[in-house]
């Protein structure tokens, strides 16, 4: 930083050179550098979205495991056959098990039409995607895709996809990425959420206000402020591994549920929605608390002047005049935490978080996955159908994380009060 | 107030009286139980985080204790050539496959020795050591040897392959600095230039439309990061520097992406330390004839250079924590190579594909990851520890 790089130059006989216009030409040059970094970290949001959306949608070719053509009976193709018939067809087609099965979900003379020729579609022609393509590729090299797919899958058909649709979100996890959905994944979030927020945000406002409105300055509670600082920069997987000595191992008892007789049959160990609600719990319980300490602060000290003043006592004051105000600069900053804590994956990794589970979790001892941890599944996996579904479930998560920040915003604007 | 209306002292004492007050004879502070019960639980809300950090310390500290005290035995394919007494100091283990070396300690049955001296097979030990009874061992009974880590094999150590009982963390430890490295290179000119143009040269407009982006993205989770870096930066690096140079899982797509990551935290940090900078300082320099960028370099970025350096601390503690992304792109496996093309693991990484697969209580691979995490814990509460003093130290207060 010594060197003078662009002021202004003294000539050997004393007088100033102020090359001005050289030195405004440097300062141009570095105005555009500086912006064009402003639009580098813009542009890397945008490419990071175009890039998720890339593989949620886009073109891919289907091939049937049996011609539906082959299926028709007296040149009758499926689609208008009679119930009986498929029936015969499905009977034919499947395993004397599987039929066992869907004979006891729902009799087959009970079923409907329809009924019989989606699962006609759906178990014996069976469509599966043998080949995909990015969304990119699916708008602007159309020919190219129409002609690979004519020579890899002649018997394919090709058609247009979005990985993310309706039942993606209500089927469960399933091996075969074509039927796997987020269902137990988004249950298995809001489970957890629920758990960290019941943890987390009592225990958050609480050391908040004892800090701003208790705490005299003594060594033990500038420790405390110091203590939750440094504790807010703690890498979160770290947190996981507090969270699975504590929580899975040593308070096994309590979070497995064998201490209430709660115990979900399919777990038998701490590894629980309960674990990993107090994992989070712990992780962001520095930010709320210091958001909270910022809420506030913002309340003037008139309005506890005056209440004291009145006679009330300081939980009165807190209670009836401090909080009321503070409380949407609280819940704003709660919610930006549990933003924070819904999209974390690497501590609930390590507490155990399920890889694999089709069922949905029912109470805080029950098995649990999490949407991040699926995301995190789908895209290590090296098949491109994985990484489809990781960008619709990426899509998911993000959808629910923007309209949590929309809600903190809309909070922060509807009851902010200026003093 | 009037002259007529004011009260004689017996006067207002009637009145106050006739109101329903009466006044109290003790003027003792009362103390209020419900008061007291609700300051208490505040404080225990408070207390906790002490709490959580003294659970850190003790848990990733106990188990890290297990890790460099356990006592394992490997085989070592030594067997005894002859049977021995309990008084026998020196026997024939064999010669193949040499691996013993003196001040070995090694267990043959129950008892404990350590050997003296080698040659040629023979060993000379001192029987019975740490309180095992020397006893008679047949012929045939296997030699095994003790396998501690230690401390300096830890931080020393080149190699990390629990199988085989080695646990080097420089593998490890090399791969979370090229990330953190990268990740800096990337994000420390990004980031100030961000935090110069948006505190210097950005009208107020153009700010509010910028500040909510950045923000946005440094709310975008990690693991979105990792599906970055693994499906777009690693393709794009492959198609820059060829496919045989770039494997599909390396370090530098990795550490790029962290870059990216952390770059709203570079520039928020340092655009309030910019923006702290009062005014009376620019418009100085612009009366001495500076230009923008003069002003904006050798004044307001000078006398910010505490909240910047802090800034750039912290984001280096934030990048050798980060986990998903290079769980995701960086590759499994501990690999010491300096090549950021290919894949190695980070100490992050190495923790989350440990704990992600079905690992028992009890076994070394449990304990040597609370090893590594107690070792991550120091390493970023130190950065942070020096980037508050920093701000303390350095800063520079304006009226």
């Amino acid at each position: 930083m010594n060197q003078p790089i662009h002021t202004g130059d003294t000539l050997p006989d004393g007088t100033y050179q102020s090359n001005l216009p050289q030195r405004h030409r440097i300062g141009r040059i570095w105005k555009r550098l500086f912006q064009a970094s402003t639009w580098v970290g813009i542009l890397a949001l945008i490419v990071l979205i175009l890039n998720v959306i890339n593989s949620t949608f886009g073109m891919i070719a289907l091939e049937n495991q049996i011609n539906p053509e082959d299926l028709a009976i007296n040149n009758i193709p499926i689609e208008q056959l009679h119930p009986v018939d498929l029936t015969h067809i499905l009977k034919e087609h499947l395993s004397a098990g599987l039929i066992r099965r869907l004979e006891s979900d729902i009799p087959w003379e009970e079923r409907s039409r329809d009924n019989l020729y989606d699962l006609v579609m759906t178990r014996v022609v069976e469509p599966t995607v043998v080949d995909t393509w990015s969304l990119y590729d699916s708008i602007f090299h159309r020919e190219k895709i129409v002609q690979e797919a004519a020579a890899d899958h002649p018997n394919a058909a090709l058609e247009f996809h979005s990985w993310l649709d309706q039942d993606f979100l209500v089927t469960p996890q399933s091996p075969n990425p074509e039927h796997a959905g987020v269902r137990t994944a988004i249950l298995g979030s809001l489970w957890t959420i629920a758990i960290t927020i019941l943890f987390a945000f009592p225990l958050g406002v609480g050391a908040a206000i004892y800090l701003e409105e208790y705490a005299a300055d003594t060594p033990l509670n500038r420790l405390i402020q110091t203590n939750i600082n440094n504790l807010a920069g703690v890498p979160s997987i770290i947190y996981g591994m507090l969270g699975l000595a504590i929580f899975v191992r040593t308070l096994e008892h309590i979070t497995s549920g064998a201490a209430f007789g709660l115990v979900d049959p399919t777990t038998a160990n701490g590894r629980t929605v309960l674990s990993a609600g107090m994992t989070l719990g712990l992780l962001i319980l520095p930010l709320i608390i210091i958001n909270a300490q910022e809420a506030i602060k913002a309340v003037p000290g008139s309005l506890r002047q005056a209440s004291y003043g009145m006679g009330a006592t300081r939980w009165q004051t807190v209670w009836h005049h401090v909080l009321p105000n503070a409380l949407p600069g609280i819940l704003t900053g709660a919610i930006l935490a549990i933003s924070r804590a819904i999209g974390e994956t690497a501590p609930l990794v390590v507490v155990g978080a399920s890889t694999f589970i089709t069922f949905d979790p029912k109470s805080p001892f029950s098995k649990f996955t999490t949407l991040p941890i699926q995301i995190w599944q789908w895209t290590a996996r090296p098949q491109d159908e994985f990484r489809n579904i990781a960008g619709a479930a990426i899509l998911v998560l993000l959808g629910l994380l923007l309209s949590l920040n929309a809600l903190a915003i809309y909070l922060r604007n509807k009851y902010s009060t200026r003093f | 107030m009037d002259e007529e209306n004011r009260l004689t002292p017996g006067q207002a004492k009637a009145q106050i009286q006739s109101a329903g007050y009466h006044r109290s004879n003790n003027l003792k502070k009362k103390r209020r139980w419900g008061e007291f019960i609700i300051q208490t639980l505040l404080f225990i809300s408070g207390a906790i985080s002490i709490l959580t950090t003294v659970g850190i310390v003790y848990e990733l500290g106990k188990e890290s204790l297990t890790f460099f005290t356990r006592q394992s035995w490997e085989q070592t394919n030594h067997t005894l050539k002859a049977s021995i007494d309990a008084e026998a100091t020196q026997f024939d283990v064999g010669t193949s496959g040499f691996t013993l070396e003196p001040d070995d300690k090694i267990r043959i049955d129950e008892e404990l020795m350590v050997i003296t001296d080698i040659t040629a097979g023979i060993v000379k030990v001192e029987r019975g050591v740490e309180k095992t009874a020397a006893a008679e061992h047949r012929i045939g009974s296997e030699v095994f040897l003790s396998s501690s880590v230690t401390l300096v094999e830890f931080f020393t150590g080149t190699k990390w392959n629990p199988q085989i009982g080695q646990f080097g963390i420089w593998p490890l430890l090399n791969a979370t600095l090229m990330v953190s490295l990268i990740a800096m290179l990337v994000s420390l000119p990004l980031g100030l230039s961000i935090a110069i143009y948006l505190s210097e040269y950005a009208s107020m407009r153009a700010r509010s439309t910028i500040k909510p982006i950045l923000e946005v993205l440094s709310g975008v989770p990690t693991v979105v990061y990792g599906y970055f870096a693994l499906t777009f930066m690693t393709p794009l690096l492959k198609t820059i520097l060829g496919n045989d140079v770039v494997e599909v899982y390396n370090v530098a797509s990795a550490g790029i992406v962290v870059g990216i990551l952390i770059i709203p935290l570079v520039s928020s940090m340092s655009e309030d330390a910019l923006s702290a900078v009062p005014r009376s300082l620019r418009e100085a320099a612009y009366g001495m004839g500076a230009t923008k960028l003069e002003t904006a370099v050798r004044v307001v970025v000078p006398a910010a250079t505490s909240g910047i350096v802090a800034a750039f601390i912290v984001a280096i503690s934030r990048a050798i924590g980060e986990t998903m992304v290079v769980a995701l792109a960086a590759g499994a496996g501990p690999n010491f190579t300096f090549n950021p093309f290919k894949p190695a693991e980070t100490m992050t990484g190495h923790i989350v594909r440990i704990s992600g697969g079905d690992i028992s209580y009890d076994s070394i691979d449990y304990n040597s990851i609370f090893a590594i995490g107690l070792f991550l814990f120091f390493i970023t509460l130190t950065l942070n520890v020096i980037s508050q003093r920093v701000v303390r130290r350095f800063r520079e207060v304006y009226e």
